[in-house]
């Protein structure tokens, strides 16, 4: 229920175009009542033939109540989809606006493109949250008060009658419908999450299934968890299906009680007996407001998971938040770590542990190591992506918890191997880098990173659907939308893995050409061309192990000196 | 109208449910009808002949009792529909599954991995409003009005003319209308599609957003485009309640002109009530299942979009099922070879391999060289039969492979993978899935031979932990060690080998290399090699560009002639890939 309120208090804004959709949803509702009920006063003074004006009131309400219905229930729709897309709109900045602080520390979980996928289905599953879940029960509501009014003018006790039925169709239906299925979508999303992790494998794994023979078997599993699946499912239509059979049921016992009290009144000419039939087709009438109320709960369900999808991403605390006051960072951009420890969340074990160095300005320094050493927490520390558990990094001196995390990020610039492309032109994608570039910029900074080609494609479409890259293009595409940022330093975080050697090689120079203007950092793990760099940090487990020039590091011959030898042996073997 | 061709033939496989389901809902009109008819005779009597009064109770417990059968009737109708419909999803999806392992690893390498595990899931499950809900409509929407006039001809006729003259005037403007609404609906589908595109790209895309500072004012384009997909979804829409409304108005018109036509004919004494006031009762339910027929119309849309998904990869399952069974394989030590073999990649234009030769001698060790995307990849792939040549053949012995029973080939080969795939299961399991009756001992031999035994001691449950699960995280090197321990264990005659690439950690590298030249003793060995160690201590080397050999011989040959071998060699310092 918790969830549900959430919900509605997102809907808030919305109020009064939500009450109007709600009302002419009743409206409707209430002219097919009126329609039906004029129809009975008709034929009934009719039978009685009296003279042609005084059915004309009756056939003046048979028009005006069926052509509204028609045109209330045009504007209902009208109405509710409108505001459903104006509400959706306000869910999905809303959840992006929240979503913006947690990345990328509290969403590690969901790195996987399908969670995210799932949520913008979870988003998308909402839209029926005014119309099938929250409008039926209030029209239904609205219809029982309405009934309750109409048949008061007769005799109360019709009124009572009606009511109980009333009650029985929103509510009792709905909870005997609830207990008889209670547990069973537990169960279900149980199910499905094996499904899912078999499904998984199927895809995935399909080489290894077919290579080591166990593909039946898989497909066996994956069917009797489709078999149970549909058990379930069965099971839950045994109740579901009997929803609106039972509903028209209340509608038949309700008819017998209604006449069960006209008869009596209509036989001591308490009531004139003209009204048997209106009142009786009014009664069966009113019962349409009742027929989607069970489907209402299944949706309450569904979008009760979305919802708590949804919550249980954006509840979570952020790792840094913005200071109060944000203090400005200087000109000079020198870095300082200062003992600084880092654990990652949920985790024991140190990425960081007592790490102590200085980022001199203008100075070019490598950071190698080990994977698992801990070189990329460097880099996300420095994008503000966590705060670290100990210790202090300085910018120019001052702490950059104290700086607004923004500019921190304005003052690191980064080329990483990770680069999101957007589904949008390259202009659009190089525009990231700096928003207020003109075309003349683009294209120097495309030049610069040697994707000149690019200089005509800016209006190409690239990211998903769009133009096929290379790994090298996208490495390039980054290195430009860094060149374009223009940030006073600048990280590179295994910005050329994955290439092949001789793209590598032509980027990297491209990158400390660059770089020459920056305070640079590479992070790497393939140690080629480190004669280039002033100073080299050797991590290995959360450690700084040695530090150096290349040469002195080479002379020193620990772990540096070890994994230069491993990688470039061959080399040195080959020239013999 | 919607009716898909593959569906339908699906459904005729398993009618009986669809057929009990429609018969149930004719005799659930036919109670309704029933209904009707008591309800105008209590209602008579109390109006206008007080006489009889005594004939109420009668009628009200035969009301009761038409209502409960009406009821049970309905919900049967409702459940066969729903079994009928259960039945075929089964189906559906085992012929689906069945469909995907039958296309292999080369099918769902080349499909977006998320989209077939979607469709696997999610769509079959879209279709069930279609088989459920759209179909049995399809018969109700004809046989419910159908009943409902032949109950009101005889008592009026020109009631119940008014009535089929007005019914075709619903699928009339329907099928009108329909055509340029399915359009709109379309079109308002995709404009949907492309709008959670959007917010799922700005979501995937925020880390880098907020690299660049720029996550926070971003939030806006989300705000505008949500705005303009809401006025064009809604210049959509309102076309197509338009013509719903038009539905609605011949409905509701209906009603009315029948009741005021009725009133007058009754003033004139030219009808009796009861008859009238039945046919007014009647009216709104002949109407109804049309009415419904439109709303279900988009369940069906749904479920054939979804089968737009399912059906192409069943047949394309049943075209590639021709491969003849095979025979058996006798002799272990036989080369292996390339006989002028080509391989395009369905779909593709150009060809990923040209006539390739050669033969892998056995117990030698062959490597493969090239820049990446030059073929080593389909290579390895046609000797794994997870693709055939598209000209050329390959032999082993005197025998084309493609006569050898896939899985009997398949079983006499060790392969380790750039990316292994490690299943939803134990680390134990994960490794036996290579050989299932292994002992224990040779399973821990194999994992002393990976140097797998650190990494599974500090695991929470040892072999027992499920990958993935409790934090444990298994990072690419420990993968890679997995597929070696499965190599061990399998103890294949061929091993095919995608040598891993990263190299960081001096002493794990040396482990590693240790692990996979002990492999490679006495084996006939493929390689794609990244390291000249490796393609050192190779018997042969084959360089392979462009989907060409281009050169062939052993290191010292190679690297005295002026080509890719040298060059890599030379920028790389060691590092050959």
């Amino acid at each position: 229920m918790n969830i549900l309120v959430k919900l509605l208090k997102l809907a808030r804004p919305y109020t009064w175009w939500l009450l109007l959709a709600l009302i002419t949803g009743w409206a409707t509702i209430t002219s097919s009542i009126g329609l039906l009920m004029t129809a009975a006063w008709l034929i009934a003074k009719a039978a009685l033939q009296p003279s042609f004006h005084e059915l004309q009131i009756g056939i003046v309400g048979v028009r005006f109540f069926g052509i509204a219905r028609g045109v209330l229930r045009y504007l209902e729709r009208l109405v509710s989809h409108s505001t459903t897309f104006r509400l959706l709109a306000r869910i999905r900045v809303w959840f992006y606006t929240s979503l913006e602080p947690l990345a990328p520390a509290r969403l590690s979980n969901y790195k996987s493109g399908d969670l995210l996928q799932r949520i913008v289905g979870d988003i998308d599953t909402l839209e029926n949250l005014y119309s099938r879940v929250i409008a039926p029960p209030l029209t239904a509501l609205l219809i029982t008060i309405l009934m309750w009014w109409v048949l008061g003018i007769f005799a109360w006790p019709l009124s009572l009658a009606l009511f109980c039925f009333h009650a029985l169709a929103a509510l009792g239906i709905p909870l005997l419908s609830a207990h008889l299925t209670r547990g069973m979508a537990t169960k279900l999303s149980a199910v499905r999450t094996a499904q899912q992790a078999t499904t998984i494998d199927f895809v995935q794994g399909m080489a290894e299934l077919q290579l080591f023979n166990r593909l039946d078997s898989q497909l066996a599993g994956m069917n009797t968890l489709k078999e149970q699946e549909l058990d379930l499912i069965r099971r839950q239509n045994l109740v579901r299906n009997a929803h609106e059979p039972l509903v028209s049921l209340c509608m038949s016992a309700a008819v017998i009680t209604t006449l069960l009290i006209l008869g009596p009144l209509v036989g001591s000419g308490t009531l004139d007996s003209i009204w048997s039939g209106v009142i009786v087709i009014g009664v069966m009438a009113s019962f349409e407001a009742f027929l989607p109320l069970p489907a209402a709960l299944e949706h309450l369900d569904a979008d009760r998971e979305a919802g708590k999808r949804i919550f249980d991403i954006i509840d979570a605390e952020p790792e840094v938040a913005t200071p109060e006051n944000p203090l400005k960072p200087g000109a000079d951009h020198t870095i300082g770590f200062h003992n600084v420890s880092f654990s990652y969340p949920g985790s024991r074990r140190k990425a960081l542990d007592q790490v102590s160095f200085t980022l001199e300005h203008g100075r070019k320094t490598a950071i190698v190591g080990p994977s698992g050493a801990g070189k990329s927490t460097i880099a996300a520390l420095l994008h503000r992506f966590y705060n670290p558990t100990e210790g202090t990094i300085t910018l120019r001196g001052i702490d950059i918890m104290n700086l607004d995390p923004d500019d921190v990020r304005n003052h690191v610039g980064t080329v990483s191997q990770r680069t999101y492309l957007f589904a949008r032109t390259i202009r659009e994608n190089l525009l990231i880098g700096n928003p207020q570039a003109d075309d003349e910029e683009l294209k120097r900074a495309l030049e610069e990173a040697g994707l000149k080609t690019f200089s005509d494609k800016l209006d190409q479409w690239a990211g998903q659907h769009g133009m096929q890259l290379s790994g090298g293009e996208r490495q390039r595409l980054s290195l430009a939308r860094a060149l374009l940022h223009d940030a006073p330093v600048l990280i590179l975080d295994e910005a050329t893995a994955n290439l092949d050697t001789i793209t590598e090689k032509a980027i990297m120079e491209n990158m400390m050409a660059f770089g020459n203007r920056k305070t640079l950092v590479a992070i790497t793990h393939r140690l080629y061309g480190m004669e280039a760099f002033d100073r080299i940090l050797v991590l290995k487990n959360g450690h700084i192990a040695e530090q150096g020039s290349h040469s002195e590091l080479m002379a020193r011959g620990g772990l540096y000196a070890a994994m230069w030898n491993l990688q470039h042996r061959n080399q040195l073997d080959s020239g013999s | 109208m919607n009716l898909d061709r593959r569906l339908i033939t699906l459904v005729r496989e398993h009618p009986v449910p669809f057929v009990t389901s429609v018969i149930a809902a004719v005799f659930a009109t036919l109670a309704l009808i029933a209904q009707a008819w008591l309800i105008c005779r209590t209602v008579t009597i109390l109006f206008l002949e007080p006489s009889s009064m005594a004939d109420l109770p009668v009628f009200l417990a035969a009301f009761g009792i038409v209502s409960l059968l009406k009821t049970a009737l309905n919900w049967y109708s409702a459940r066969e529909a729903a079994r009928g419909s259960e039945t075929l999803r089964q189906l559906l999806h085992n012929r689906l599954t069945a469909a995907i392992s039958r296309l292999g690893p080369s099918f769902t390498a080349s499909r977006r991995s998320g989209s077939l595990a979607t469709t696997l899931q999610q769509g079959v499950e879209a279709l069930d409003p279609y088989f459920s809900q759209y179909l049995p409509q399809l018969f109700i929407s004809v046989l419910v009005p159908g009943a409902i006039a032949a109950a009101i001809l005889p008592r009026d006729l020109l009631s119940g003319t008014i009535l089929l003259c007005t019914a075709p005037l619903i699928p009339l403007f329907m099928i009108l209308i329909g055509k340029a609404a399915q359009n709109m609906t379309r079109q308002q589908w995709q404009s949907l599609t492309r709008m959670s595109g959007h917010f799922l790209d700005m979501l995937q895309g925020l880390t880098t957003l907020k690299l660049f500072g720029q996550s926070r004012s971003r939030a806006g384009s989300i705000e505008e485009i949500s705005e303009q997909f809401r006025t064009s979804t809604m210049n959509v829409l309102k076309i197509a309640f338009l013509s719903s409304l038009t539905l609605e108005l011949v409905g509701t018109i209906g009603t009315a002109i029948i009741a005021v036509q009725i009133g007058l004919r009754l003033m004139a004494g030219a009808l009796d009530f009861q008859t009238a006031f039945f046919i007014i009762i009647l009216t709104p339910e002949f109407y109804q299942p049309l009415r419904q027929l439109g709303t279900k119309f988009h369940a069906g849309m749904e479920g054939s979009s979804a089968a737009e998904d399912i059906f192409p990869i069943i047949e394309a399952s049943e075209e590639s099922r021709t491969q003849a069974a095979g025979g058996a394989l006798v002799d272990d030590a036989q080369p292996v070879t390339f006989n002028d073999v080509s391989f395009t990649h369905p779909g593709s234009d150009h060809a990923a391999l040209q006539h390739i030769s050669f033969t892998l001698e056995p117990g030698t060790t062959t490597a493969l060289v090239g820049p990446s995307g030059a073929g080593k990849t389909t290579c390895m792939n046609l000797l794994l039969r997870f693709i055939s040549p598209s000209a050329g053949s390959i032999i082993t012995g005197t025998t084309d492979l493609a006569e050898i029973d896939r899985q009997n080939w398949q079983n006499r080969i060790a392969w380790i993978p750039q990316h292994p795939w490690l299943f939803h299961t134990s680390i134990g399991e994960n490794l036996l899935i290579a050989r299932p009756d292994a002992s224990r001992e040779e399973l821990m031999q194999a994992i002393d031979n990976a140097g797998l035994h650190s990494f599974i001691e500090n695991l929470p449950d040892g072999l027992d932990t499920v990958v993935g699960e409790q934090g444990t995280a298994i990072s690419g090197g420990e993968a890679q060690r997995v597929a070696i321990a499965r190599a061990f264990l399998r103890n294949a005659p061929l091993l095919l080998l995608d040598e891993p690439t990263s190299h960081t950690d001096p002493e794990l590298e040396e482990s590693l290399q240790h692990s996979l030249r002990q492999l490679m003793q006495n084996r006939t060995t493929l390689v794609i090699a990244h390291r000249l160690s490796t393609i050192m201590d190779a018997d042969a080397i084959l360089v392979l560009e462009n989907g060409h050999i281009t050169a062939s011989g052993t290191h010292d040959t190679l690297i005295r002639q002026n080509g890719y071998y040298r060059s890599a060699v030379r920028t790389t310092g060691g590092n050959a890939s």
